[in-house]
Formats: structure tokens, C-alpha cells, sequence
């Protein structure tokens, strides 16, 4: 990495590794950056409550040591094509192995020293890097690997819950990256949203097989590291017990998955705020003078988020969107319970 | 420290008034300074101007190298790709077309003039952070956090961070040299699957987090044998000399002015 005796801040492929989601200085505007910092207060004060309940006086040696681990293990990379490289982000193994409260403790840790020591990510907007990288981050993945978890302790759930869980954790982080964006009028949802996210779901793949790996690597070295923990802050049963219900009265995890719901509706509700003018591919499209040429889906049930017989435009964007996240979210959740039921049942047999 | 972690250090020795001031006047300071930064509407040129030179004036004085200032802070371009399509987006007049292969996107004014605003911002935000950590050995720069009411507890936990990040990383690296010494890599597609790489890197974090968690724990009873208790206790820093809060007063009243000055009469 030298230079003419000049340090490079990184090699530059590196910097296509970095580009992710370390947002620098400049890029959010300030009623965004103090919201920001508001959820960070809150939720780094109930972590810190918690992780102190079940870790006690090795709160500041684990913490602190787990936080160097993820730092470390972020450059443990991997080639992949043209150069560029996978590496872990490490959200999503860090909320499996060390539960959300003291996962997020360290991310915070990690996305903090980084932004002060390394210029990776602003100091002022560091808030609002902190909200997506070690909070969303470590909630999604955690939530993808809980519900895994219901269907059982064996080999798969661990390894497609991992496997989802550090997927759901690069991409919903960049989703809420490139909504932040939008919201601070840095960049336009309709560009940005789908940039961020088509990205991040190639990198989350990478994300996803050094994470399934090394969940696999740490249960076979100490698979007592993997199994549910009793005092877990988490409210994990143990998994044992679900497979012996012989009858299961409904979907496992319901509480959580009304929590998504409703997460999701709430999201939905901040649609018309983000644009009341035709979206930025559709202006392109317009000007272009193909979007005459554009089909409608023979599948759309719900014709341009519009609901028909509703006059404000807002509401029935709004409605539209209630409509298909419950959609959506209906056929989810039945298909999870009817895997569940089967899965039960051969296990009661 | 070995040469392999010697990117970890970004603190520079030198002898200048930004190496011998307190941290947490230089931290406040530098906060104090993107703050400003932050809250200039775009288009304010003047104040764009004012602040770029102030910070590359400090970069002079903490005679740690122009250059080396100008190539760490070039860490954040590549997230200006971000803010690029809001040339293009943004309503305005229009200025010039630019001739996609599917359809031409049309430039306005207003749209660059926002652009550059925020790599503008951008760059003499990173500038002054660069200074700041070049100028401040890094233990201080985290000691000073607690200047600015940060919970103890998480100081105490991103100071022991910083205490074994060049272990881990150096484990890191010779894990990654062991690996390099086994795979003789030709072309760059050597070595096996895609899946197969994505293994072997997979297992390298499981070993390491196996090795982490048995570290944490012998680092743990050795703080027990030393009488830790679970509380983190901590001198008192050094009252901040009177000199140094009136050069804080001032930068800060600097700061705020530009930035009032941006807003009223520019």
C-alpha cells in the first residue's frame, strides 16, 4: 500500500468494497441526522441494559473484544470476479452468535471506531450510519434467523437462517440507506432505492455464504455456541419443544410476524411523502417517449397503486399498498405455516 | 506493531499546535466544523470557499503533508456516485443532454449545483476528520469521547476495541497469509469454486470467532485477577487549559458565523 512513502486510504479495490454503506459527511439532511441519533439514544440505552443482564462485569471485555473480532473478520476476504472480492459486513453473525441487544452493542462499536479512527463513514452523520448499519442490520438479520429457527434445530434451519438472515441484513441496510437518501433529497428514491438494493443483493450473497460458512465451521468446533441459550435475552424456546407439540394451533413466532406487519404497513403509510410526481424512471421514460410502449402486467391486481373509486391520490396510494404487503404477507406466512405443520408432524411421527 | 498493521495507525508524530492541543478541544472543534459544514444550504460558493480553505489551512498547520491529507481524504468518493443522479433529477433549467444508450437524461442547473454542493461539503468534511486523526493519537481522540457524555460503558468498550483491534487483525492477516501460502493462484479465477473460496473464507471467521471468544474469556479473568470488578474506573482528565477553550470559543464562533452568514446575507 505504499506509495512513494504516501499511504493510499485504501487499495482501490477496496473502495469498491467500501462503497456499501459508510455514508460520509454531507449526504443526509439535518432533520434526518437528528432523528437519527434520537433512535440510536434510545435503542444503544436499552441495549446496554440488557446485554448488561445476561453478561454482567464481562459486559466490557466480550463486548469489546467481539467488536475487534468483527472488525478483523471484515477483512477476511474472498475473490470473486473482475477483481472485486466478497467480505464479510458481519451484522447478521453477530446478532446469531451474541443475541440483538449485545450484537448491537458491538456493531456500534465497530461502525463508530471506524467512522472516528478510519474516515469510513461521517462524524456528524455517523447517526444516522449507525441506524442502518448496526441497527437495521442487526434486526433484520436477527428476525430472518429467529423465524428460521422455529422450523426446528437441525442442520437447515441453521444454515438457511443464516444464510437469510445475512442476505436480509446487507440489503434491508441498504434499502433503509437509500430511503434515508431520499428522504434528505441527496438522491431520488426511484434511482437510488433500486441501485442500492440490486447491488446489495449481490453483495449480500457473499455476505450470506461467508456467513452460512462460518456458522457451519462454529457448529461443528462448539456446537454448544449455536444452541438457543436459556438466559438469552432473546425469547427463544427451546426448539425441542415446538417439534414435540404434536399438534401445532398456529404459525410459531406470531407476535413477530405481526410486528413485521404492522413495521410494514407503517412503511407503506410514508409512501406519498416520498414523491407526488411521476418517478424518475418514468420521467425519463416519458421524455423519451416510450413509456406510451410500456405494457401493463397481465398480473396486476392493483393497476399503477391506484385503487379505483377513490379520488385522493394519496390515500389510494396508501390503500393500494396495505393491499399487497397484506397480500404478500398472507401468502408468506401461510406457506411458512404449512411447511410448519408438515415439518411438526414428521417430526411427531 | 508489525508493518502489516501499520495501515491501522492513522496518527502521524509532529510537533504543531493540532499535535499539542487537547483532544477533546480538537474533537469538539472538528464536530463543531462538519456541523457548520452540514448545515450550509447547497449553492452557498462563498461559504463552500470559506470553509475549504479554513481546513486546508489547518492541514498546513499540522504540517503532517498535503498530499498525504489529499489522498486519505479521497477515502469518500466513491459514495458520490450516489448523489450523482440528482444532477439529473433535480427540476431546473435544463443545460445539457447527456445521450444514454435507451434514453437521454437532461442536466440542470440545479441539479449540478447540487451536486457539488455535496461533494463539496462532502470532501472538506473528510478533510477535517483527516486532520483530526492524523494530528491525535487515538487512545486520547476515544478518551475525549467521554468530553461529549458518551456512556462510559461504551467507551470502555470501544477503548478495549481499539486495545486488541491489531491482535485480531494480525491473526486476521495470518490466517489470509496461510491461505495465500497453500493456494498457488495463477489466473484469477485459481482456486477452485466460487462456493468453494466463500468456504474456506467462512471457515477462517468461524476459527477466528472461536479463537475470539476463548481470547475474551482469558482476557476477562485476567482483568479479575487485576481486581476488576465490573465497574470501569478512569482518572480524571486534565482541566482544559483557558487558552485552549477561548481558541475553542473562537473556532466555534467561526463556525457559527459562516454558517449564519451562508443563511442571511450571502
Amino acid at each position: 500500500m505504499q506509495i512513494l512513502n504516501i499511504d493510499l486510504p485504501l487499495p482501490p479495490m477496496e473502495w469498491l468494497d467500501a462503497l456499501p454503506l459508510h455514508a460520509p459527511d454531507g449526504f443526509f439532511s439535518m432533520p434526518v441526522i437528528i432523528a437519527c441519533y434520537a433512535v440510536v439514544a434510545a435503542i444503544v440505552a436499552f441495549s446496554i441494559r440488557r446485554a448488561n443482564r445476561s453478561l454482567n462485569e464481562r459486559l466490557v471485555p466480550v463486548m469489546g473484544v467481539m467488536a475487534a473480532f468483527i472488525f478483523a473478520a471484515q477483512m477476511l476476504n474472498f475473490p470473486v470476479a473482475g477483481g472485486t472480492s466478497g467480505h464479510l459486513i458481519g451484522g447478521a453473525l453477530a446478532a446469531i452468535i451474541l443475541g440483538p441487544w449485545a450484537a448491537i452493542l458491538v456493531m456500534v462499536a465497530v461502525v463508530g471506531l471506524q467512522a472516528l479512527l478510519f474516515q469510513d463513514g461521517g462524524l456528524i452523520v455517523l447517526g444516522v450510519n449507525i441506524v442502518n448499519m448496526s441497527i437495521i442490520s442487526v434486526f433484520a438479520g436477527y428476525a430472518a434467523y429467529w423465524i428460521a429457527q422455529r422450523f426446528g434445530s437441525g442442520y437447515a434451519p441453521i444454515m438457511v437462517g443464516g444464510f437469510a438472515a445475512a442476505w436480509l441484513s446487507v440489503v434491508i441496510s441498504a434499502v433503509a440507506t437509500a430511503l434515508l437518501l431520499s428522504l434528505s433529497g441527496t438522491s431520488p428514491l426511484a434511482i437510488a432505492l433500486p441501485a442500492m438494493t440490486l447491488a446489495h443483493m449481490l453483495i449480500g450473497i457473499g455476505e450470506g455464504l461467508i456467513t452460512v460458512f462460518a456458522l457451519m465451521f462454529i457448529r461443528q468446533a462448539r456446537p454448544e455456541l449455536l444452541k438457543p441459550r436459556a438466559k438469552s435475552d432473546a425469547p427463544v424456546v427451546p426448539a425441542q419443544a415446538v417439534a414435540a407439540n404434536p399438534a401445532p394451533s398456529g404459525l410459531p413466532g406470531a407476535r413477530l410476524w405481526v410486528a413485521g406487519y404492522i413495521i410494514a404497513v407503517a412503511l407503506t403509510l410514508l409512501a406519498p411523502l416520498a414523491s407526488g410526481s411521476p418517478d424518475g424512471l418514468e420521467r425519463v421514460a416519458e421524455d423519451a417517449g416510450f413509456l406510451s410502449r410500456a405494457l401493463d402486467a397481465p398480473y396486476a391486481i392493483i393497476a399503477d397503486y391506484q385503487l379505483p373509486g377513490i379520488a385522493n391520490e394519496a390515500v389510494a396510494t396508501v390503500l393500494a399498498g396495505v393491499i399487497g404487503v397484506t397480500i404478500v404477507y398472507t401468502l408468506v406466512a401461510g406457506g411458512a405455516y404449512l411447511v410448519h405443520r408438515r415439518r411438526a408432524a414428521a417430526a411427531h411421527e | 506493531m508489525s508493518i502489516a498493521t501499520g495501515f491501522l495507525n492513522r496518527y502521524l508524530e509532529g510537533g504543531s499546535w493540532f499535535h499539542r492541543a487537547d483532544a477533546r478541544v480538537k474533537l469538539i472543534m472538528a464536530l463543531g466544523f462538519i456541523f457548520a459544514v452540514a448545515t450550509l444550504p447547497p449553492g452557498k460558493w462563498p461559504a463552500f470557499g470559506a470553509t475549504l480553505a479554513l481546513v486546508w489551512l489547518a492541514a498546513a498547520v499540522s504540517r503532517v503533508g498535503l498530499l498525504r491529507v489529499l489522498l486519505r481524504s479521497l477515502v469518500a468518493l466513491p459514495f458520490i456516485l450516489i448523489a450523482l443522479p440528482s444532477a439529473f433529477t433535480r427540476p431546473g433549467d435544463p443545460l445539457f443532454d447527456l445521450n444514454l444508450i435507451f434514453f437521454t437524461a437532461t442536466a440542470t442547473t440545479e441539479g449540478l449545483e447540487f451536486f457539488a454542493s455535496v461533494l463539496l461539503k462532502s470532501w472538506t468534511s473528510v478533510t477535517a476528520a483527516v486532520v483530526l486523526t492524523a494530528t491525535t493519537p487515538p487512545m486520547r481522540l476515544l478518551e475525549a469521547l467521554r468530553a461529549l457524555r458518551l456512556p462510559a460503558i461504551l467507551v470502555s468498550i470501544v477503548m478495549l476495541m481499539y486495545r486488541y483491534l491489531f491482535v485480531l487483525v494480525e491473526e486476521a492477516q495470518r490466517m489470509m497469509r496461510a491461505r495465500a501460502a497453500r493456494s498457488a493462484a495463477i489466473g484469477p479465477n485459481s482456486g477452485g469454486s466460487l462456493v468453494w473460496r466463500a468456504k474456506s473464507a467462512g471457515g477462517m471467521a468461524g476459527s477466528l470467532f472461536i479463537r475470539t471468544l476463548d481470547r475474551s474469556e482469558r482476557i476477562y479473568l485476567a482483568m479479575l485477577a487485576r481486581g476488576y470488578d465490573g465497574s470501569v474506573r478512569r482518572q480524571d482528565a486534565p482541566p482544559i487549559s483557558r487558552r485552549e477553550i477561548a481558541t475553542l470559543a473562537s473556532a466555534l464562533t467561526l463556525c457559527a458565523a459562516i454558517a449564519i452568514a451562508a443563511r442571511l446575507v450571502i
